[in-house]
């Protein structure tokens, strides 16, 4: 598998990236779920804070380092299978979740460093704030944060489904790709030959 | 010509002066003094029996009239708006604003209203009130001490009050877990108000 994505298939490091940002996205939304309910005394309530604002910040320099290979290496063309409804729905959910993940990080890093304090990134490094305190950021920010990252998981499982419906129903390679393998060659092409056109 | 603006001037200064001599008295309608900032309403919570955690209510506005012959005919009114909770702190503060605590989207100011004041000593007294926090309305006792009164520096007249009583969170139906050192809350109230 070579690193870069050619005008057929995904790269190592597209791949990478996507599940990487797939893994994290997921994560980070089933943390922040949990972990606003927390009891005071409960182990998690600082710990679950303190990873997801650090797991947050990584995400959005995975974000920046992913958008940027996009441009150096882009993905390749859509499958000729896919019809044009499908690229243009596709499309519109890709960059729209780009939009929603850049929209969600910037919104949680605002709530807390609304008050001019820094955001810490495990013991690595902390990122100051850009707002300074702004009274009532901290409630702003938070709204726009908890439907954005509905909105993002909303939309993945769209993404998901129509992955799904691809590889299951249309049996074509769309799934495949960006799970890097090889695109499948048998069932399709030896049914296709006892056609009697 | 001078004679003339002598005349008429010594009678208006004399007008002003007893006017002024009035204005000495400290019975009359107060508001607080917002504007200039000079009030304050604090809380003072535990944090696990270890520290205290001191924050504030930035927004709020209220009146007093004090009857000076008889000091008990007195009244204090006064409202906070919730979301004006500041304990320097953002996460902290938006979580206090949530529906774990004040749940100020639904019940967006807390009030005050004297329905009894019973002097204790030369300069403090006991004001017996209604406080509603959280939707629910309790009577309260605030211990009040009257800190200072008179002319301002600024052709105003002014008094100043603190008082402070301790409230039980679950009474306001606040029952979001803090531990057992935490169930209390202190509040201070420290206002100047401005005679009208």
């Amino acid at each position: 598998m070579k690193l870069r994505n050619d005008s057929q298939r995904f790269g190592a490091i597209a791949v990478l990236f996507h599940w990487l940002v797939a893994l994290a996205v997921i994560g980070l939304f089933a943390l922040g779920f949990y972990m606003v309910d927390l009891g005071y005394y409960d182990p998690w309530y600082r710990k679950g804070p303190d990873l997801h604002r650090s797991i947050g910040v990584l995400l959005f320099i995975a974000m920046l380092l992913r958008l940027g290979w996009r441009f150096i290496s882009p993905p390749p063309a859509p499958l000729p299978t896919h019809k044009p409804w499908e690229k243009i729905s596709a499309h519109l959910t890709h960059w729209a979740l780009y939009l929603l993940l850049f929209v969600a990080m910037v919104s949680g890093y605002l709530i807390s460093s609304a008050d001019g304090s820094s955001v810490d990134v495990f013991n690595w490094f902390s990122v100051p704030s850009v707002s300074g305190h702004q009274t009532g950021l901290e409630d702003t920010a938070g709204l726009i944060h908890y439907w954005a990252t509905w909105a993002v998981i909303g939309l993945a499982s769209l993404h998901a489904l129509a992955a799904i419906k691809h590889h299951l129903f249309d049996r074509d390679d769309t799934l495949r790709r960006i799970l890097g393998l090889a695109p499948r060659t048998t069932t399709h092409i030896s049914n296709d030959t006892h056609n009697p056109s | 010509m001078l004679t003339l603006l002598k005349k008429t001037t010594v009678p208006a200064l004399a007008l002003l002066l007893s006017s002024m001599a009035f204005a000495d008295q400290p019975g009359g309608t107060y508001q607080f003094d917002k504007k200039g900032a000079h009030q304050f309403v604090t809380f003072k919570i535990s944090h696990l029996g270890y520290s205290w955690l001191y924050g504030r209510f930035n927004d709020f506005n209220g009146t007093f009239t004090v009857d000076a012959e008889n000091p008990e005919n007195s009244q204090v009114t006064a409202t906070i708006q919730t979301a004006s909770v500041d304990s320097n702190h953002a996460e902290r503060d938006k979580h206090l604003r949530s529906d774990d605590f004040l749940d100020v989207s639904e019940y967006p100011t807390a009030t005050f209203k004297s329905t009894k004041i019973e002097k204790t000593g030369e300069k403090t007294a006991k004001i017996t009130g209604d406080f509603t926090l959280h939707g629910v309305t309790k009577p309260v006792t605030l211990d009040a001490k009257l800190i200072g009164y008179g002319d301002d520096p600024w052709g105003g007249y002014r008094m100043g009050l603190e008082a402070s009583t301790t409230l039980t969170l679950s009474d306001f139906g606040i029952t979001k877990d803090l531990g057992p050192a935490s169930e209390t809350v202190e509040i201070i109230i420290s206002v100047e108000g401005i005679k009208q």
